[in-house]
């Protein structure tokens, strides 16, 4: 068995996919028409994270998760119902924008200050995990400044495994071109982690892991600490949505053979 | 004034691939439109001549070399260590770097360390009001923005195909050589290689003229109240090996693994079309036994011509979200499409 870890997991807050999104101009730039209004989900990526996480904490046991999230605090807190059943973690909150056009060197920079507080917190134990890309902003770039903050520069992005071995060292599966993974040796932690999907299901709902957290959570976000990142150097000139209506055309009752013939023509022209 | 430059890794066999050759081209349609611009081109890997030669005729002013024995793995503390050093040797204001994974695993971590900023998966680069622009897309491809930065230095990540490629003949180019210290912990990470999904089942090509997607209805009971796999499975791979186009999938099919239910074997969440998954570039998609929901279609934001095989006259597709819907069994369609193919262009007998 490997030794204990500490696995810090940071997630941020997104509209549910299946909200229809509208750019509206806000006092500090872009943001999302009557964003307060849409329900939200943690970062896809982010959730991943999260269940692999539980996977490896399981795997060296008295591990620790903490999970650190910048959200507006009463939507986090929503979010918190769901994502409290999962697994067992320690919620440190920050009370921010979810937005997408924030500046994630700002998010890095909170994102760091909160894991340097950490009680007990061990360098030589930690490993940070996020989602490599948000479905907010898609850069993959929160985690890599956050990870130099750390001082850390063992990183891995686009990650679907993590294998480890009991002296503490792992091998990562990292996406690359090509659908293919390349395979990294670690020696260890300290390491950042941006995690794809994964090969993990959701886990089931642990009622008893939902009651544990929700002790934690509810304190801990009354007492989330604001933050106000911003938009400092950036100019955003435009933000539209894409006209994306094509006129479609319906081809019913038509013999396979003949619409085949139609692709065909289609496929080799 | 701006100080442009590309910098750009070798490949495993010391060539440049084709999206370094992209990024040199958007490096040098911006320095053309702004003031005073100059290109530099920096490349890293562990012997660079023949990369640099293939540069020469590109007309950037300058073309420094980082070599290392250490830049033959792709590994972030080394790879973020040169190109920190060929920024710094240049002086560079803009980076431009084309969006590979390699690049990308460093590319906020090096504007971090040069007191700069990062964006990612640029789709253009281009000038407005004289000053340096780019065009991303937020809220995975739903919303589009163009921004300009005022920090620098400013790396800016350009997706493959995003932009077009410069290209020249090659000639021998004088590198001028960059000093890499690398930091001792570098060797903390080795890679020690490459995973395929599944040897043999190659299906995720970027390159390919089209893009062929698998949804859930491909794993579901069909009319006669049975599933059809094996046909399901000779249906999609004949169609690949005759196009050779490029495979994804539907969420929801991809998913099915993990939840125990009835798979095609060659298919992994790499294949993952959408919001969660990937958005590739192909000329063409058909789309097969997928509803065509919103969280997947925003992952066809650039695949130009859409074509959708369904049962259902009301699926996500009819929507306009495809340019012709095919209302069908994608089984009896795609048997029919690929034995008309294999008349058109015989298939070379499989080795
Ligand atoms: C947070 C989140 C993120 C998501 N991200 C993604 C994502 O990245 N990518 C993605 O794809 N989805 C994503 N989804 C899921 C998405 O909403 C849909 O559930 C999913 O795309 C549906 O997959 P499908 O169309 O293959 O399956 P289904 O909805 O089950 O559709 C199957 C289709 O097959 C058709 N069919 C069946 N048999 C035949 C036949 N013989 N011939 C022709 N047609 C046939 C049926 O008519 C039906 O339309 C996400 C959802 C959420 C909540």
């Amino acid at each position: 068995m490997a030794g204990s870890l500490q696995i810090v997991v940071c997630g941020g807050i997104v509209p549910n996919p299946l909200q229809t999104l509208e750019p509206t101009a806000g006092p500090q730039g872009p943001a999302l028409k009557n964003e307060a209004m849409l329900p939200a989900v943690l970062d896809p990526w982010a959730w991943h994270a999260l269940f692999e996480a539980a996977n490896l904490a399981k795997q060296a046991p008295g591990s620790k998760i903490t999970l650190v999230c910048m959200a507006p605090k009463a939507k986090l807190q929503q979010v918190m119902m769901t994502i409290a059943q999962k697994t067992v973690f320690e919620l440190q909150p920050i009370d921010g924008p979810a937005s997408g056009f924030v500046e994630s060197a700002d998010v890095a920079g909170e994102l760091a200050e909160v894991i340097k507080g950490i009680n007990g917190l061990d360098m030589q134990k930690l490993l940070v995990f996020g989602g490599w890309e948000s479905a907010s902003r898609g850069a993959g770039t929160t985690m890599q400044i956050l990870g130099e903050m750390l001082g850390i520069t063992d990183q891995f992005q686009g990650v679907d495994e993590i294998r480890l071995k009991d002296d503490g060292s792992f091998d990562v599966l990292e996406r690359i071109e090509g659908g293919k993974h390349q395979v990294s040796r670690c020696a260890g932690a300290p390491a950042v982690l941006g995690w794809a999907t994964g090969n993990l299901p959701e886990p089931p709902n642990n009622p008893q892991a939902g009651m544990a957290n929700m002790r934690g959570i509810m304190p801990a976000l009354q007492k989330a600490r604001p933050a106000k990142p911003g938009q400092d150097g950036v100019k955003f000139l435009d933000v539209s949505l894409p006209s994306q209506r094509r006129e479609t055309r319906v081809v019913k009752d038509t013999p396979a053979e003949e619409i085949a013939r139609e692709l065909a023509e289609w496929i080799t022209g | 004034m701006e100080k442009i430059l590309v910098v750009l890794f070798t490949q495993e066999d010391g060539s440049l691939g084709r999206t370094a050759f992209e990024a040199t081209g958007a490096a040098l349609g911006l320095a053309k439109e702004l003031d005073g611009a100059s290109v530099t081109i920096g490349i890293a890997g562990t012997s660079i001549q023949e990369a640099a030669n293939a540069l020469a005729g590109s007309g950037a002013e300058k073309i420094l070399g980082a070599e290392a024995a250490e830049l033959a793995q792709p590994r972030y503390a080394t790879d973020a260590a040169a190109a920190e050093a060929l920024a710094k040797a240049a002086g560079a204001t803009i980076i431009v770097a084309p969006g590979t994974s390699r690049w990308n695993r460093i590319a906020a971590g090096v504007a971090h360390r040069l007191g700069g900023r990062a964006d990612t998966h640029a789709t253009s680069l281009a000038v407005h009001e004289g000053a340096p622009t780019i065009t991303r897309w937020y809220y995975r491809q739903r919303m589009v923005a163009k921004l300009s930065r005022t920090n620098r230095p400013w790396v800016v990540s350009l997706d493959p195909g995003a932009v077009p490629a410069w290209s020249g003949e090659p000639s021998q180019a004088t590198v001028e050589k960059v000093a890499l210290s690398m930091p001792e912990t570098a060797a903390r990470t080795e890679v020690i290689g490459v995973e395929a999904p599944e040897a043999g089942a190659q299906t995720i090509r970027p390159e390919a003229e089209t893009l062929l997607v698998t949804g859930a209805g491909w794993t579901k009971k069909q009319a006669d109240g049975q599933i059809h796999l094996k046909e399901a499975e000779a249906a999609i791979m004949d169609f690949l090996r005759q196009t050779k186009a490029s495979l994804g999938s539907s969420k929801s099919l991809v998913d099915q693994e993990g939840e125990g239910q009835a798979v095609l074997p060659f298919l992994t969440h790499m294949n993952q079309i959408g919001q969660t998954g990937s958005t590739p570039r192909h000329a063409k998609g058909l789309a097969t036994c997928c509803h065509g929901e919103e969280p997947h279609v925003v992952g066809w934001r650039f695949i130009t011509e859409r074509r959708a095989v369904n049962l259902d006259a009301n699926c996500g597709w009819a929507q306009g979200k495809a340019d012709v819907l095919y209302v069908a069994d994608a089984f009896e369609v795609m048997k029919k499409l690929n034995d008309l193919l294999a008349e058109k262009a015989p298939a070379t007998p499989e080795s």
